[in-house]
């Protein structure tokens, strides 16, 4: 009889653990009725869409990066990562392959919660924790702009992900730990191009998902913000973009002034003449978008970021010459 | 005098060739190294902090045309590693698409050299070699390591 009763208890006890585990990991939305009146500014949008850095993950990809189809965005880029490879979905706005059907709140879920259309987590290889920071306005506003793009029809295949990282259920506990999507709030004693820097690069920009290390679980480490690391897919490296990588760079210990910074966002050419290349090439193709203004932002902010020390890049091996010509 | 300078000049060149011929990712790196050297002061030009001067724009489309040249040749088969080399392994895979890379290099630092007359010449000719060729082959070929 008592042994019943245990068991019964063991039993019990256990599925109240697994609701409460699954009360906590419910992915949070945006309903429509949260969302206020707003004529949708398609200019404003387009900002988003190129500071936001849509089109370098979602066009549809080409053999030569420079010839890729900017505003063809039907997905299919594959992303290696630690976890698996994630292939970015097609965000056009085909009805049946895309988000053509999308209303403005699926929108805002996805991009501000996490959360796709089906209410299941989705994987932060797509940086909502940056883009969580967005205003809600600025959000509809790309919103408005991505149905403008030209329709692209294809679905993209699903994730290649090893087991437990598949399970998007316990994304929800990654978001526990790590996602704290608060927006934007601006420092009145700050400047106002200050505080715009600050916004778009911690939000649309989401500059800190490249620049900065991660710990085993994939998120960012707090500490190290801005400080570099190795790219996702582990074969390079991301500069520290704190004073500690700017002040003291290159060959040559160049300091990098907001002019350099600024500059670099329009064309890609750095202190030292070399062009950006790797990830940051793309980034310079969306860059070059912005306004001047919004590039003078970005780089006040940048320089005013605090000195952190991030992980040191691999050092170079050191080979006999004539090494490889055995 | 001159026999000592002819033979230093022959040394020096039969020793660049046969390093070449032993450590292809030394002189490859030598070659690009001077590139960013010239870039650099290219940089400086078009950002109005040093004065245009037409004698340095012409030697560093002199530089970029000499390593357009040499650098197709500095890519053996057994060069892929060893050494401390920036050159991505989809190199060998593209070999076409590499050389035909650097022989637009090659056809755009000659016509800069040959047309380059002022600061608003000098800026066009070398920002859009700097955009497309630099930066085109830098993206999809170079590893950025640091």
């Amino acid at each position: 009889m008592r042994r019943r009763t245990l068991t019964f208890g063991a039993a019990a006890a256990l599925v109240v653990i697994v609701l409460v585990l699954w009360c906590l990991t419910i992915p949070a939305t945006v309903p429509a009725a949260a969302l206020p009146p707003h004529a949708p500014d398609v200019a404003n949008g387009r900002t988003m869409f190129e500071i936001g850095g849509c089109t370098s993950c979602h066009a549809t990809p080409a053999d030569d990066p420079q010839k890729v189809e900017r505003t063809k965005l039907g997905g299919g880029l594959a992303l290696k990562s630690p976890f698996g490879t994630f292939y970015v979905p097609n965000i056009s706005p085909d009805p049946a392959d895309g988000i053509g059907a999308w209303s403005e709140a699926d929108f805002v879920t996805a991009l501000m919660k996490g959360t796709s259309r089906r209410g299941r987590h989705l994987f932060p290889a797509f940086p909502y924790t940056s883009y969580a920071h967005m205003t809600l306005n600025d959000a509809r506003d790309l919103f408005a702009y991505l149905k403008t793009l030209p329709p692209v029809s294809g679905r993209v295949r699903r994730h290649d992900l090893g087991f437990p990282f598949n399970i998007r259920r316990l994304v929800g506990f990654w978001k526990l730990l790590f996602f704290h999507g608060a927006p934007f709030t601006p420092d009145p004693a700050q400047s106002a191009q200050l505080n715009r820097g600050a916004y778009l690069v911690n939000g649309p920009g989401h500059c800190a998902e490249c620049h900065s290390p991660r710990n085993a679980l994939g998120a960012i480490v707090e500490s190290e913000r801005f400080g570099g690391g190795p790219t996702p897919d582990g074969k390079g490296f991301v500069p520290n973009i704190t004073p500690v990588g700017l002040q003291h760079w290159g060959d040559d210990n160049i300091a990098w002034s907001p002019k350099d910074i600024a500059s670099f966002l329009a064309d890609g050419m750095n202190p030292a003449g070399d062009y950006a290349g790797g990830g940051m090439a793309e980034v310079i193709r969306n860059t070059a978008e912005l306004s001047a203004a919004d590039r003078e932002a970005i780089a006040a902010y940048i320089v005013s970021l605090p000195p952190r020390q991030g992980p040191k890049p691999p050092s170079k091996k050191k080979e006999p010459a004539g090494a490889a010509a055995r | 005098m001159f026999r000592t300078v002819f033979a230093v000049a022959a040394i020096a060149l039969f020793a660049g060739a046969a390093i070449a011929q032993q450590d292809p990712i030394a002189a490859r790196r030598a070659l690009m190294k001077a590139n960013g050297d010239q870039a650099k002061i290219g940089a400086s030009m078009m950002k109005g902090e040093t004065p245009f001067d037409l004698d340095k724009a012409r030697k560093i489309f002199a530089a970029f045309e000499e390593a357009a040249t040499k650098v197709p040749s500095l890519l053996p088969e057994n060069s892929k590693t060893g050494g401390d080399t920036a050159a991505d392994p989809k190199i060998w895979q593209n070999m076409d698409d590499v050389k035909a890379r650097f022989a637009k290099f090659d056809a755009d630092a000659k016509d800069a050299l040959a047309k380059v007359s002022d600061l608003d010449s000098f800026k066009a000719a070398f920002g859009a070699i700097g955009k497309n060729d630099c930066g085109g082959c830098h993206e999809k070929y170079r590893i950025k390591k640091s």
